[in-house]
């Protein structure tokens, strides 16, 4: 199945009230078996591979096998995100290694500020947007009457 | 009935989704709500931070007009859009995103999305209207500012797993929407003054290619299931461009994307025999003319070179990245040290590209043992999919802006307040609009903001909350809940649960839909070749599907959230069908062909197609609607700029 969980790893998100894989699927298809305390896909066929389950695991026990009807085995794929950045860790099935890392993100976590500190004015019956024209850079909005 | 419990949330403006579009609605009602003293309530299936479209993250800003700058004019972006789509476009409802856009574009970078640079400050272009970025983190960047707005200001609350099934009613206006949660047995009644859908577009409508495991790697993401289309539809809304799907052509399999390819490593497609059907096909493009001769071609013209090299046995089709890797290098070929800090960047670059939104695509190169610059890869169509906000154009029939009408198109495209449906307090955003597409991720939050700002309007001068009898809402409760009811009722009847003579599983009901789609509606398997005949089949399959949906059964409320998905789907088939059959022509070759009106007809369908289905008759009303140029054109349906 392409997303699986390492029962090894997995601790049932035991700390939290809800299981952090079950919380982000976009998908409902993380759920958690509550006998075993492991968690699971419950279909993989509707798996997009987003990688949000993995993502977000806090033991990091998701991994993603490539889909078996059309991925040779032996690949994987491993994200490893901070608050700022990403790292990726690609294995070929030739064994080859790449890594790359990206930024994520420029501001810290939880700190965008809805209007992006642009001056807020206009009226509602306008045809500007809240923080607009100073959002667009320009004078005014255009429009087919001015 | 199984015992749910009733929560009824009053509101004032309603926003069912928590994509793009409803990301950017939330951020401007938000404003607007806190000066009136107007409640917002958000609505989405799944958690606002990972949902929609955008949930993997994006590696690209696919729409930046850069107005400041003077790098282009709304009326290019206009101009690009019509001619992209053979013609038929709302060009008020384009202009109005693209005169907004980059002002959503210039907040996406203040709440921290990294956008490339050049070594002078500029944005680093993909292509004209194309930045690139570090979007792994896009959507939850854009939630986090939505969030911030609904919740911070204490203006508006933000309901998560719960699944919106459809409308609440008020005689011809809309009062809210109905839904239940997927986690815990509540059945939610939302009764809100204005309502927006921004729940997406749709995907397994038709049979995916890969049918397996790897169903779910669809091109478009499983989750968007039509919801929007259903809604509207239901409420009586008119639609338009229920016929234009969009069918990406990516790396086969995994879909990838190719637009870095394509455009910033300028890389050359090329069959079997190493021809590119770019240059050997030009001759074709001649028959769809004007469209034919306009630069950059037509998004379903490309796709259509590419067909016939594989209808010919010219396949497979192969996307040249060791060639155009090679040849950025080669200008490098004196300099060792610069020549090497220049293919680590292409590699990064490349990578990059499928690990911020097609990780598949990655593992499939690893899995394959696949160097870019090494090896070429192949690329195919990929099966249709209704996302209006993309190169696709179904959606919802909306008003345009007051400001942006000319005394010709006020009384056909202008009623009253931006992006309202011809339903009374239904407004749409992003893929669940139609006739406005290229507006992407950008656009799509853009026009989520015009939207709610327009509501918020509505709401003032329209200040009331429907009052729904409550037996209305007894029985659509009754009706959400039924598969639930049915599977209980009969699960003993067999000792298999997938297999029983008194319901249908949604699963089995998703195959069925897909199998009539891709067979009579052409789809893969039949080579996107459809005809009169074979549209008509279609509808009769599909009358018979839409019986057994009353016969859906589901065991949880996981399965009770598949079965509505796929009624969703069956509707927006049945738009579909209805409409490339009232289409007496084929315009966008590529995404499908009438073969037995193999050419296009300006004359006659030089229109917009739209549809209703009437709730009170239970009929589905065909009509055609004129396309009109906000802007002056130099002849009629001549071509300008693009
Ligand atoms: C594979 C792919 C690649 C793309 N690449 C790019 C790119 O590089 N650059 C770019 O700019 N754009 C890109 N786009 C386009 C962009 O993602 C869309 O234009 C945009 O997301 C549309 O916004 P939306 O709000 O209409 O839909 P979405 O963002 O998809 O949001 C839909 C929302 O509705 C919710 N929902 C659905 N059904 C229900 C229901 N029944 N009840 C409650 N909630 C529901 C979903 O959970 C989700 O929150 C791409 C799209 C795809 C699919
Ligand atoms: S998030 Fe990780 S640890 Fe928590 S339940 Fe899921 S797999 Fe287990
Ligand atoms: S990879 Fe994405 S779709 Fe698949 S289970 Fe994980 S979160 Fe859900």
């Amino acid at each position: 199945m392409p997303s699986y969980v390492n029962p090894e790893k997995c601790d049932g998100c035991k700390a939290l009230d809800k299981t952090a894989c079950q919380y982000i699927c976009p998908n409902d298809l993380m759920v958690l078996d509550k006998e075993k305390m492991k968690a699971y896909n419950r279909d993989a066929s509707m798996c997009w591979e987003c990688y949000n389950c993995v993502k977000i695991c806090p033991t990091q026990a998701i991994e993603v096998r490539g889909y078996a009807d059309f991925v040779p085995m032996g690949a994987s794929v491993t994200p490893l995100r901070s608050t700022d950045s990403i790292m990726w860790t690609v294995k070929f099935r030739n064994g080859t290694i790449k890594r790359f890392k990206f930024p994520i993100r420029s501001t810290p976590e939880g700190g965008a500020v809805p209007d992006g500190g642009y001056p807020n004015g206009g009226e509602l019956a306008s045809c500007e947007l809240a923080t607009e024209p100073a959002s667009l850079g320009l004078p005014a909005v255009f429009s087919l009457k001015r | 009935m199984p015992n749910f419990e009733n929560v009824v949330v009053e509101t004032d403006l309603l926003i069912l989704g928590g994509g793009m579009a409803a990301c950017g609605a939330a951020v401007e009602a938000a404003h607007w709500a806190k000066q009136h003293g107007l409640k917002v309530t958000l609505v989405d299936k799944a958690a606002v931070d990972r949902s929609g479209a955008v949930a993997m993250g994006l590696s690209a800003i696919n729409l930046y007009v850069g107005l400041k700058d003077g790098a282009n004019s709304v009326k290019d972006y206009v101009d690009y859009v019509r001619n992209d789509l053979m013609g038929v476009t709302r060009e008020d409802l384009v202009a109005n995103v693209a005169r907004h856009v980059d002002s959503t574009v210039h907040l996406f970078e203040k709440w921290g999305l990294p956008i490339w640079k050049d070594e002078k400050g500029n944005y680093v272009h993909e292509g004209r209207w194309q930045l690139m970025i570090n979007g792994e983190s896009y959507k939850v960047v854009v939630a986090e500012a939505a969030k911030n707005a609904l919740l911070a200001n204490g203006v508006g609350e933000i309901f998560e797993r719960i699944f919106i099934v459809g409308p609440l009613m008020e005689g011809d206006r809309c009062a809210g929407a109905v839904g239940f949660s997927v986690r815990e047995n509540k059945f939610y009644v939302f009764k809100a003054k204005a309502t927006l859908v921004t729940m997406g577009g749709a995907v397994h409508v038709f049979k995916p290619r890969s049918t397996g495991e790897g169903m779910g790697r669809a091109w478009y993401p499983p989750w968007n299931a039509g919801s929007s289309a259903y809604f509207t539809l239901k409420a009586g809304a008119e639609m338009t461009c229920q016929e234009v799907r969009f069918i990406p052509v990516r790396f086969k399999d995994a879909y990838g994307p190719v637009g870095a390819w394509f455009l910033l490593f300028k890389s050359r497609a090329t069959n079997a025999l190493g021809g590119d059907y770019m240059v050997e096909r030009k001759p074709e493009l001649e028959k769809w003319v004007p469209y034919g001769r306009v630069k950059p071609i037509p998004a379903n013209l490309r796709n259509y070179l590419g067909m016939l090299d594989v209808m010919d046995g010219k396949g497979p089709i192969s996307m040249r990245t060791e060639e155009a890797i090679q040849k950025i290098a080669n200008q490098y070929r004196d300099d060792p040290k610069a020549h090497k800090k220049k293919m680590k960047e292409l590699e990064s670059e490349a990578w990059e590209d499928f690990l911020d939104m097609t990780i598949s695509q990655a593992i499939l190169w690893a899995g394959t043992n696949v160097q870019p610059e090494e090896k070429s890869s192949e690329i195919a169509p990929a099966e249709p999919y209704f996302i209006g906000s993309h190169s696709g154009a179904s959606g919802a029939w909306v008003s345009g802006e007051e400001d942006l009408q000319t005394d010709e198109t006020r009384s056909e495209y202008f009623w009253g307040y931006a992006n309202m449906s011809t339903v009374q307090g239904l407004f749409c955003a992003g893929d669940a609009s139609g006739a406005s597409s290229h507006k992407f991720s950008s656009g799509s939050h853009v026009e989520g903001r015009i939207a709610a700002k327009a509501a918020i309007r509505f709401i003032l001068e329209h200040n009331s909350l429907a009052k729904v009898d409550p037996t209305t809402i007894d029985n659509l409760k009754a009706e959400i809940l039924k598969p639930l009811d049915l599977y209980e009722q009969h699960q003993n009847a067999s000792t298999d649960p997938e297999i029983n003579p008194h319901y249908i599983k949604p699963r089995m009901f998703m195959f069925r839909l897909q199998k009539i789609m891709d067979e009579y509606a052409g789809g893969v398997t039949s080579q996107f070749i459809t005809n009169e005949a074979q549209l008509k089949r279609a509808l009769e399959l599909l009358g018979l599907l839409r019986e057994d949906a009353l016969n859906l059964g589901a065991s949880n409320l996981h399965e009770l959230m598949r079965c509505w998905e796929n009624v969703h789907r069956l509707w927006q088939a049945e738009a579909h069908v209805r409409t490339m059959l009232f289409r007496d022509e084929t315009r966008w070759p590529g995404y499908y062909f009438r073969s037995d009106r193999p050419t296009m007809d300006e004359e006659k369908w030089h229109v917009f197609a739209n549809c209703r289905y009437d709730p009170a008759t239970q009929e589905w009303q065909m009509v055609k609607r004129p396309i009109l140029h906000i802007f002056p054109q130099a002849k009629e349906h001549e071509l300008l700029g693009g």
